[in-house]
Formats: C-alpha cells, sequence, structure tokens
C-alpha cells in the first residue's frame, strides 16, 4: 500500500494492539443518561446564550442555546425533558461558563426537523447555514465552529477538501468506529461540503494501522464524484492538520496561517458524519461517539448525548478499575485533564481515559542531556531544547524568535525527552502569553486610535 | 473526588537519563573487560578508583553545593569510567583520583552539572594529566599486555604510533600496549554495536569520525592504504569516536551538524599527527570540537514547517 507522510514523528503505542486494542473491536452502543449537562461554550469564538428558562419543557434537537454572532453557534437539547436549572459549570479552561441542565423523561421526542434532502441534490447554497444552524463545530478535538472554516475570506481559493480519518491519538478508537460503522455517511458530508464550496477533489486520509477502515472508506465512496481514499503512515502527529495537508498534498500551510492559505480544509470524519446528519434528516448535532477507555472495567465505544456526566459515562462502562489518577477527554498526547468526574461531556470529547494513580504522578525534571530526541521528534522542525531554555527564564521574545509560535503543541518532544523535561507544557505557557500581550497591545492601540478621534 | 491535573502530553517514552547512561555503561563493559585481561589486577584497580572518587566526588559537591544529589543517574559512573580507560594500566593512584576529580568539579559541576559542560568532562581531564605528568600518560608508561609479551609489566613498549611494530590483527584484537580501554577495536565494536542496538547514539559521528581519520591520513598524511587503516586503528581514534566525541552534552544535534563535526574531528587529527610535535591528536580534535559545538549547533540552520517561502525571498 502507497502510504504517505510528514517529517520527523513518533510512535507512541502505535500498534493497534496497544492501546487502541482495549476498544478496536467494541462496537458503538447508545447510552443515554437520566440528566444532561449541556455547556453553552462548547466551540472557539463566541458562548451561545441560554434560551430556556428553570421548569421549561424542551425536545431532543431544540435550541436551548443562541449562537452569539458569526463565532458561534447554536446549542440543542440532546435529550427530551424539564430543564432543571441554568447555572454555571467550571470550564476546562479559566473561569467558569453557564450550562443548561436537562432532567431526561426518555420521551425522546424531536422537535420539528428540516431535512434539506440528498446531499447530491441540495442547494449547495444552503449547506453552510445549515451546518452553523445544526450546531457543527470541529469533531477531532479543537471544537472550531465549522462554518466559519468553510466561509472564506475574498481571495482565498480551495481545490482539496481533506477528511482526517488518521485518529493517530494513542487509545482512541471512536473515529475507526465510525468510519467501519457509518462509512457512508462520512462520505456524504464531505460531498456536501464539495458541493457548497465547489471544490472537485475530496481525499479522506486515514493511517495504515487501520485497513479495515480505509477499506471500508474505499467501498463507502464507490462511485461518489471526486472522492478519494488516501492510506497515511501510522506515525504521530499524523492527523495534525498541517502534518496531514503536507502528507496529503505536499503543501506547508504559511507559518501564522490557517489551511486555507494552502487552498485546502481539513474537517474531521465526525464532523463529516454530522454535516451529513444536518442535511439529510436536518438533525443537528446532539450525540457522538466516544471511546471510554484505561482504567474501566468495561472499555467501550458509546455514542453518548451531549452532555452526559462523565461519572454516569463511566458507571455505564463498569465503574473504575483502580482508583483513577487523572481522567483525560481525549488522547494521551494531548488531552486534557477533567477537575473531577462531574465534567459533562462536549462536541470534541472523542474520548475519556482514566489513568491510575502511578500513570498520574507528575515526572520530576532533571537536566537537558542535549540528546536531541526533541528535535528529531518534533514535527515542525523546532529546537524544542532551546525554545524551553528561554521559557525557563520567562524570555518570550527569545522564546518567539525560536519559532514558538509555530509549536503545534502536539508533545512529542515531550513525550520523547529522557530528562522528562516539561517541554510542551512550557510551549503553551510561551504561546499562551504572547497571544495574550499581542492582544492587549491591539487592545491598547485600538483605545488610543479612539482616543485621538 | 479529586483528580490530578497535567497538561498533555500525559505519557513518555520509557527511555530515561539514568537508563541512557546505563546503556553507555554496559556498552563500556567489553572494553573495560578486554583491558583487565589484557593488563592485569593493575587496571582493575584504576578502574575501580576513577569510578569511586568520580562518584564520590559528584555525591560531595551536591551535597555541599545544597543541590539534589543526582549521582543515582550513572553519569557520574560513566565519566569515571571512561576517564579510567583512558590511563594507562601503570598510572599511580593519586593521579587516577586528581583525573576524576578535576573532570567532576572543574570540567562539570563549576559549569553548571549535567548537561552544562562544555567539554566532555574526561577528555579535558585526560588532557590536563597529559600536561601535567606526561611521563605517566604517554607511550613511557604503557605497557604491553601481560600475557602477549613474557616481558610483563616492568617493559615499556612504543606505541604503534611512534614505531610500526604491531599487524593489522594485532592492533584490532588489542594485543598492543596502550591505554586501558583504547586497545582492542573489536570490543569497543561491540559496545558501539551495543549502543546503535539500544537507540542510545546515531552512527554518524563514530563512522564519520573514524573515516575522515583514514580519510585525511591519506590525503594529508600522504600515507599509503595500508599506513593509513594502521593509523585509523592506532591510538585512542575509535574509543574517542565511539564513547567520547560522542558524548550528548558536547556534541552537536543535528544529523547534518553532526557529521560536520566529526569530519572536522578527523581532520585536527590528522593535522595534528601528521604536523604536530604531540601525539595527541584525538584528545585536541574533540576538545577543540566540544567547544565549537554550540556554535555550530546554532548556526546550522533547519527548515521549518511553513516557513519555506520567506526563507527563498530573503
Amino acid at each position: 500500500m502507497l502510504t504517505k507522510t510528514f517529517k520527523r514523528g513518533i510512535h507512541p503505542l502505535h500498534n493497534m494492539h496497544e492501546g487502541k486494542g482495549q476498544t478496536r473491536d467494541l462496537k458503538t452502543r447508545e447510552y443515554v443518561s437520566d440528566t444532561v449537562v449541556i455547556s453553552m461554550a462548547m466551540n472557539i469564538g463566541a458562548p451561545a446564550k441560554p434560551c430556556v428558562k428553570k421548569g421549561d419543557h424542551v425536545d431532543i434537537g431544540q435550541v436551548i442555546g443562541e449562537a452569539q454572532g458569526f463565532m458561534s453557534v447554536p446549542v440543542h437539547a440532546s435529550v427530551s425533558g424539564e430543564v432543571v436549572a441554568v447555572d454555571s459549570i467550571p470550564s476546562l479552561g479559566a473561569g467558569n461558563v453557564q450550562a443548561v441542565t436537562i432532567k431526561n423523561d426518555f420521551a425522546d421526542t424531536w422537535v420539528e426537523l428540516k431535512p434539506l434532502g440528498s446531499v447530491e441534490k441540495v442547494d449547495p447554497s444552503l449547506v453552510v447555514p445549515a451546518i452553523q444552524a445544526a450546531g457543527i463545530t470541529g469533531m477531532g478535538g479543537a471544537s472550531f465552529p465549522t462554518h466559519v472554516k468553510l466561509t472564506f475570506q475574498a481571495g482565498a481559493t480551495c481545490d482539496t477538501i481533506i477528511v482526517n480519518g488518521a485518529e493517530c491519538e494513542t487509545h482512541l478508537t471512536a473515529d475507526y468506529r465510525l468510519m467501519l460503522e457509518n462509512s457512508t455517511r462520512i462520505v456524504d458530508g464531505l460531498r456536501a461540503v464539495m458541493r457548497a464550496l465547489n471544490v472537485k477533489k475530496g481525499v479522506i486520509g486515514i493511517e495504515d494501522n487501520k485497513p479495515e477502515a480505509i477499506t471500508a472508506m474505499i467501498n463507502a465512496s464507490k462511485g461518489r464524484e471526486g472522492v478519494s481514499i488516501r492510506p497515511l503512515k501510522t506515525k504521530y502527529p499524523q492527523g495534525g492538520e498541517k502534518q496531514l495537508i503536507e502528507a496529503i498534498t505536499g503543501r506547508q500551510v504559511p507559518s501564522g496561517g490557517l489551511p486555507i492559505a494552502a487552498h485546502v480544509v481539513v474537517l474531521n470524519v465526525g464532523t463529516c458524519a454530522a454535516i451529513a446528519d444536518a442535511i439529510i434528516d436536518g438533525k443537528p448535532l446532539i450525540s457522538r461517539i466516544c471511546t471510554v477507555t484505561g482504567c474501566v472495567r468495561k472499555p467501550a465505544n458509546l455514542l453518548l448525548r451531549i452532555g452526559t456526566i462523565t461519572e454516569d459515562v463511566i458507571g455505564e462502562c463498569g465503574g473504575y478499575s483502580e482508583t483513577p489518577g487523572k481522567v483525560v477527554f481525549g488522547g494521551m498526547m494531548t488531552g486534557i485533564c477533567i477537575p473531577n468526574d462531574q465534567m459533562p461531556i462536549f462536541k470534541s470529547t472523542n474520548g475519556i481515559v482514566v489513568l491510575n494513580e502511578q500513570q498520574s504522578r507528575s515526572k520530576d525534571e532533571s537536566p537537558c542531556i542535549h540528546c536531541g530526541r526533541c528535535v528529531a521528534a518534533c514535527p515542525i522542525g523546532l529546537n524544542p531544547y532551546q525554545i524551553k531554555v528561554a521559557a525557563d527564564k520567562s524570555d518570550f521574545a527569545a522564546a518567539e524568535k525560536l519559532h514558538v509560535m509555530d509549536c503545534i503543541l502536539c508533545g512529542s518532544c515531550a513525550y520523547q525527552c529522557p530528562s522528562r523535561r516539561w517541554l510542551t507544557p512550557s510551549f503553551k505557557y510561551c504561546k499562551d502569553h504572547i497571544t495574550a500581550e499581542a492582544k492587549a497591545k491591539a487592545a491598547a492601540a485600538a483605545a488610543a486610535k479612539g482616543g485621538n478621534k | 473526588m479529586s483528580l490530578r491535573i497535567s497538561t498533555a502530553p500525559h505519557m513518555h517514552n520509557p527511555l530515561t537519563t539514568q537508563r541512557l547512561m546505563q546503556y553507555v555503561f554496559i556498552a563500556l563493559l567489553p572494553t573495560a573487560a578486554w583491558g583487565v585481561y589484557a593488563f592485569g589486577l593493575k587496571a582493575l584497580l584504576v578502574l575501580i578508583l576513577s569510578m569511586a572518587s568520580a562518584v564520590l566526588a559528584e555525591y560531595l559537591w551536591q551535597l555541599i553545593a545544597k543541590q539534589p544529589v543526582r549521582i543515582k543517574d550513572f553519569s557520574a559512573l560513566v565519566t569515571g569510567l571512561i576517564l579510567g580507560l583512558n590511563l594507562p594500566a601503570t598510572a599511580p593512584w593519586w593521579m587516577v583520583v586528581v583525573g576524576s576529580v578535576f573532570a567532576v568539579i572543574v570540567v562539570k559541576q563549576l559549569f553548571g552539572g549535567l548537561g552544562d559542560n562544555f567539554l566532555n568532562p574526561a577528555m579535558a581531564a585526560r588532557a590536563v594529566l597529559l600536561a601535567s605528568w606526561p611521563v605517566h600518560m604517554t607511550s613511557s608508561a604503557f605497557v604491553s599486555p601481560t600475557f602477549f609479551k613474557a616481558g610483563v609489566d616492568a617493559v615499556s613498549a612504543a606505541t604503534p604510533l611512534s614505531a610500526k611494530s604491531a599487524t593489522l590483527m594485532e592492533l584490532f584484537l588489542g594485543q598492543i600496549p596502550g591505554t586501558i580501554g583504547e586497545v582492542s577495536k573489536a570490543a569497543i565494536l561491540l559496545g558501539f554495536l551495543f549502543l546503535l542496538i539500544t537507540g542510545t547514539i546515531s552512527w554518524r559521528i563514530p563512522v564519520v569520525m573514524t573515516g575522515s581519520v583514514f580519510l585525511f591520513s591519506l590525503l594529508i598524511g600522504g600515507m599509503t592504504p595500508e599506513a593509513a587503516l594502521m593509523a585509523t586503528l592506532s591510538g585512542g581514534v575509535l574509543f574517542g569516536a565511539v564513547f567520547m566525541a560522542t558524548d550528548y552534552v558536547t556534541s552537536p544535534i543535528t544529523p547534518l551538524a553532526q557529521v560536520f563535526y566529526a569530519c572536522m574531528i578527523g581532520l585536527i587529527i590528522v593535522l595534528i599527527r601528521t604536523f604536530g610535535s604531540y601525539p595527541e591528536g584525538v584528545t585536541y580534535g574533540i576538545l577543540l570540537m566540544n567547544i565549537a559545538t554550540p556554535l555550530i549547533d546554532r548556526f546550522l540552520p533547519r527548515k521549518i514547517y511553513g516557513h519555506q517561502k520567506e526563507a527563498k525571498k530573503a
């Protein structure tokens, strides 16, 4: 099989029997809980504003949070029942976010849906608005509003839609199961976007440690105009947007730019399936597949309603098999730790990985021995050990000069470091600081300009 | 229930600094074993003394300087062993201790400890001993392997560099006078193989360095191929190439930089051997390029994703 890839990278548990082995052969099953807590801030950009109040009855698919502007998507009820609270919950970032709590009446009544019909016949101009109305955000983890990705600024051109089925993260098999079980929907979603943007080429990239998924997607794409499957070398971070683009098109996204600068749009397989659901059935995004694995008694791939509480999910998987140390939303390389198991799942929660106490212990840094493993790993071509020196001194100007802003926070360098140095966390700190500083500067400049008038 | 929180990644490659140092230690064992076999109990005592004083010096320094004690990371032990292997079996005990203490305290700890030294500690210590007590460090101190010539310890013999008396096979197996570690090329290659298999080092520095010594011996030294091969297998070239020039801290990181660095070491060795009055090419070749390493690392540009077009414009 002819496979493509990017430069450098690492191999964490890259054999299917490691990490992913716990769940790869487990068919997706649905689990619906008593109560859901639906966050209003599930996308990058402005959070939605709750438009229901305590005591209201809601149906599945009903808008419970309205989009606030273009960089925002609406939020829908994922179960039918009574709104029991509209309050705030801790967010995964800083501070709190608003959330709507719904008690499920298990009547499963839907709001009236407005399907647009076949993806090959739908009016292309209706597709992008429908995607926003369905509340679709990037489901691979980044939560970027999909309709924003599909709306270009003047002069931008796109010749290829890439669908990300690499799933290079450790442990996760949600995308894999989706590709096996719902292949046609993924192709439908891709076709809808290709037609909406008038793009002739759609490529689905899949790592070659998932031959069954490659076969399933090849079968599903037979006879579909412009759609092809591209096997990729199994290597982390193959599913990183920039690495995927380089592997498939040979192009690089210019530093600081978006994929569209390389004339490409990248969508996750889950996002594509959600787009197909929105067009064909008129259904908004109310559920997703989530891999629950690690230290749980019965690992599973579950179809979960958005807002299902982690504790309930773990309970459905037989409970913790050991005292948990960390619970991670996402994979081991880029996943985010949740503070407690009352956290509900988001549109982007592709996995819940439970680590035991021993796996969770933080490692002490020892001195850098200049071994160069970080340099050999970095898919961007940075010198992580040098940036770390700057970061340790909080010398942000030096870090920026060493191109820390090009870092994609994939964690490859930190994974490889034999001295267990906190490379990726330091770079995140630098990036956050530099971004915040630039924002503050821009705001100050804007204020000064306003003052002059 | 409270859970731990940290930034990703949440898992690591099991390879640690300690493990890497252990690999280097293991890779040195064949060489050490041959040295003890060839030069007798005296060699063993030199090795034990150099390791013990290196580890003790590091321990005491870290205790006095109120630093976390890191002797468990094996790095001082490896430094001690490498230094010991760089000494003749006849080295007096006080010289071994001075060398180890100098390596660990002056070269390593005074510059910030593990990872911050700009010279290879064992190599720098060897250079100091060489300059201070040449009688104990050069050919006059070298004895023939005990089993190999009946003359035993008391008889001193010239190194093959000054008098080409040994055959190629004797050179390769280590049936020649020299320091404890440098004589057996076979044992060194065994260690090299182990370092390659465990992924501890890449082949680049050792192969390019020995290759360039051979090549420059032909070109600059004006030697016949056979003489150049003898020159490459003589002295500490192979030991230096496998165990000293590859020291992570004092060698460059990117492949291209490593090739350049190793090539330059080879050139300096041949220049010193050909035109110098001192037969210590390997020591100074490696030390000089150690010093140049930060410069090489800084000035060999790398291609960064998404930056190519800018570079072309500029």
